[in-house]
């Protein structure tokens, strides 16, 4: 356990040292406030938009940009280590594979986490203090589940990363499936859903439908965040196929499984990997 | 004591079709420092890898201090183990000290140790210092602080001297033939290193996953019977000497001036002195044995013929 401790604790520092935390932390509360503050100009109005419009937009950009993130952060955490020698030492130290990529993996999950944290709950302590029309009250459950949501989000597509990682031997090479991953995932995925209901003129099992979409934490968490609010059904576009089929709680359970499991098969690869 | 530290017995490593390393017959003493010489792919890291465990053999076997170090107490092997990887940069964004800690924390020694191991290697300046910044010879000196960590009982050195200046190298000697006298077994993986002969106990020769020759300086030294080089110097006639030495075996290599160079069989070698010394303007004799690396371009060539005659 203190092995892991230390791996996940000098991950942690990297991460703070190369200043990602700080980078994530800004992006994410700029963005934020931003889209609080001028979501509305769009529509013709000026002044904080409404809570679900915010949290609505901010989704479906955190949906592009927090995937690329985790990826980029993440994607050469063994290969890298690899190419630099470190990791052939630390296979040398007494410490296990699965100690080893628990620990980086704990320490990855950390930057991510806190600076999403950071990032989305001080743009919520902005929002509720400038904006006239929201409160606390109103503010803390959706913005919980936002936040929840987004980290779950992350540290799946960490376990992505993670994942791409242990199968290849080049940095490079690891750098662009991971870009590919992603776009299968936040956009390829998305139209192959939208060809099935047009190819099948929308007769397509609607329960086998909801499913399919369980098959992208991408979608998972869109389902999560724009199908809460009864106003901007109308926005959430193919959501709203799913929409009220699932619970809050089922949907960020599904997340938590697109943790776990490419996590445990990245696992098992650098467990059978050849040093 | 010559209880053995590390036993190959018959250990060989296959990827695929290619053999990386061929039915290894070789034993580590306790306190003695090996030198593990070949050229790239001759199969040293294979080697160095079966011992830390790293991968498996395909076939015969490997003992660390009796155990084998893929069995269930590898982890406790590992605390008696340093290694110092060849072509290591470590992590650009650490100090040398976080480096340290980092490495002593993994292997359950204090930040302490830590200090006093930069200290030893010479980088207590720069350990506030990011590795970014440090050179070739700086961060070889890191690595060889990490092997450390922990007072191992073996230490596993791939390419140790690599990018260090001749200074650098002459403490790294030092060190060596410190922690032998400590008792510290050293397995030295390397090309030929100039000047290593006198810090090492044994050389053993790889070529192409096979082992070629073991022993002491000497022992290769008899079994090669390479001839030793002789310098006469003075006022002599060449033709005249060569007609006294002529008897013993000995042939003349080349003359420059006030200069000639025998090659004599070592087994000639007091003959051909009592020789020279009877000759009549020989001021001065110098006689040089067989070099490491002239023993080794033997055994690595010599061997390397012979399968091609055979094939």
């Amino acid at each position: 356990m203190n092995a892991v401790l230390a791996v996940a604790g000098k991950e942690l520092r990297d991460g703070l040292r190369n200043r990602w935390a700080l980078a994530i932390t800004v992006v994410f509360a700029v963005l934020a406030v931003g889209l609080a503050a001028f979501g509305s100009v769009a529509s013709g109005q000026v002044g904080f938009a409404p809570l679900s419009t915010t949290i609505v937009s901010l989704a479906s950009l955190a949906v592009f940009l927090i995937p690329l993130i985790a990826l980029m952060l993440a994607y050469d955490s063994v290969v890298g280590e690899e190419q630099q020698g470190t990791l052939l030492l630390l296979l040398t130290y007494p410490l296990s594979r699965i100690e080893l990529l628990t620990g980086k993996f704990l320490g990855h999950s950390a930057v991510l986490g806190l600076s999403t944290l950071v990032g989305f709950g001080a743009a919520g302590g902005v929002i509720a203090a400038l904006s006239p029309q929201v409160t606390v009250a109103q503010l803390l459950p959706p913005l919980t589940l936002f936040i929840v949501s987004s980290v779950l989000l992350g540290w799946a597509f960490i376990a992505l990363a993670y994942l791409i990682s242990v199968s290849t031997r080049e940095k490079g090479r690891a750098a662009g499936l991971a870009l590919v991953v992603w776009f299968l995932f936040v956009l390829v995925f998305d139209l192959g859903l939208l060809a099935i209901l047009v190819g099948t003129g929308g007769a397509v099992d609607a329960g086998l439908f909801r499913g399919l979409m369980l098959l992208n934490p991408t979608d998972v968490f869109r389902l999560v965040n724009l199908t809460g609010f009864e106003a901007v059904a109308a926005q959430a576009g193919l959501m709203s196929v799913a929409e009220d089929a699932f619970h809050p709680v089922l949907l960020l359970a599904v997340l938590a499984g697109w943790v776990v499991a490419p996590f445990g098969l990245a696992l098992w690869l650098f467990h059978r990997r050849r040093a | 004591m010559t209880e053995s530290v590390v036993e190959f017995a018959g250990a060989g490593r296959r990827y695929g079709s290619v053999h990386a390393l061929e039915a290894l017959d070789l034993t580590v003493r306790r306190g003695e420092v090996l030198a593990l010489l070949g050229h790239n792919g001759a199969g040293k890291s294979t080697a160095m890898k079966l011992v830390l465990g790293v991968i498996a053999s395909t076939s015969g076997s490997v003992r660390v201090f009796g155990r084998d170090p893929r069995g269930a107490h590898s982890n406790d092997l590992r605390m008696q183990l340093g290694y110092l990887p060849e072509n290591v940069s470590f992590y650009d964004q650490l100090s040398g000290r976080e480096v340290m800690r980092y490495f002593a924390r993994l292997k359950r020694r204090g930040g302490g140790e830590a200090d006093q191991l930069l200290e030893r290697v010479g980088l207590m300046e720069a350990a506030n210092r990011r590795v970014r910044t440090y050179s070739k010879g700086m961060r070889q000196r890191l690595g060889v602080a990490q092997a450390l960590l922990g007072n191992p009982s073996l230490l596993l050195l791939d390419e140790p001297t690599v990018g260090l200046d001749p200074i650098a190298t002459q403490d790294f000697y030092g060190m060596l033939d410190e922690l032998r006298g400590r008792g510290v077994s050293i397995v030295l993986c390397s090309h030929v290193l100039p000047g290593v002969e006198a810090h090492i106990d044994r050389a053993a020769i790889l070529a192409e996953g096979r082992l070629r020759a073991v022993g002491t300086l000497d022992e290769l030294r008899r079994g090669a019977g390479l001839p030793l080089t002789i310098r006469v110097r003075g006022r002599m006639e060449g033709a005249d000497l060569e007609r006294r030495l002529a008897g013993e075996g000995v042939a003349l290599d080349s003359a420059d001036g006030g200069e000639l160079v025998f090659l004599a069989p070592p087994a000639a070698k007091l003959e051909t002195l009592r020789a020279l010394l009877a000759a009549p303007g020989v001021e001065d004799i110098d006689i040089d044995r067989p070099t490491l690396e002239s023993l080794y371009n033997y055994f690595e060539a010599g061997r390397a013929a012979e399968a091609e005659g055979s094939q």
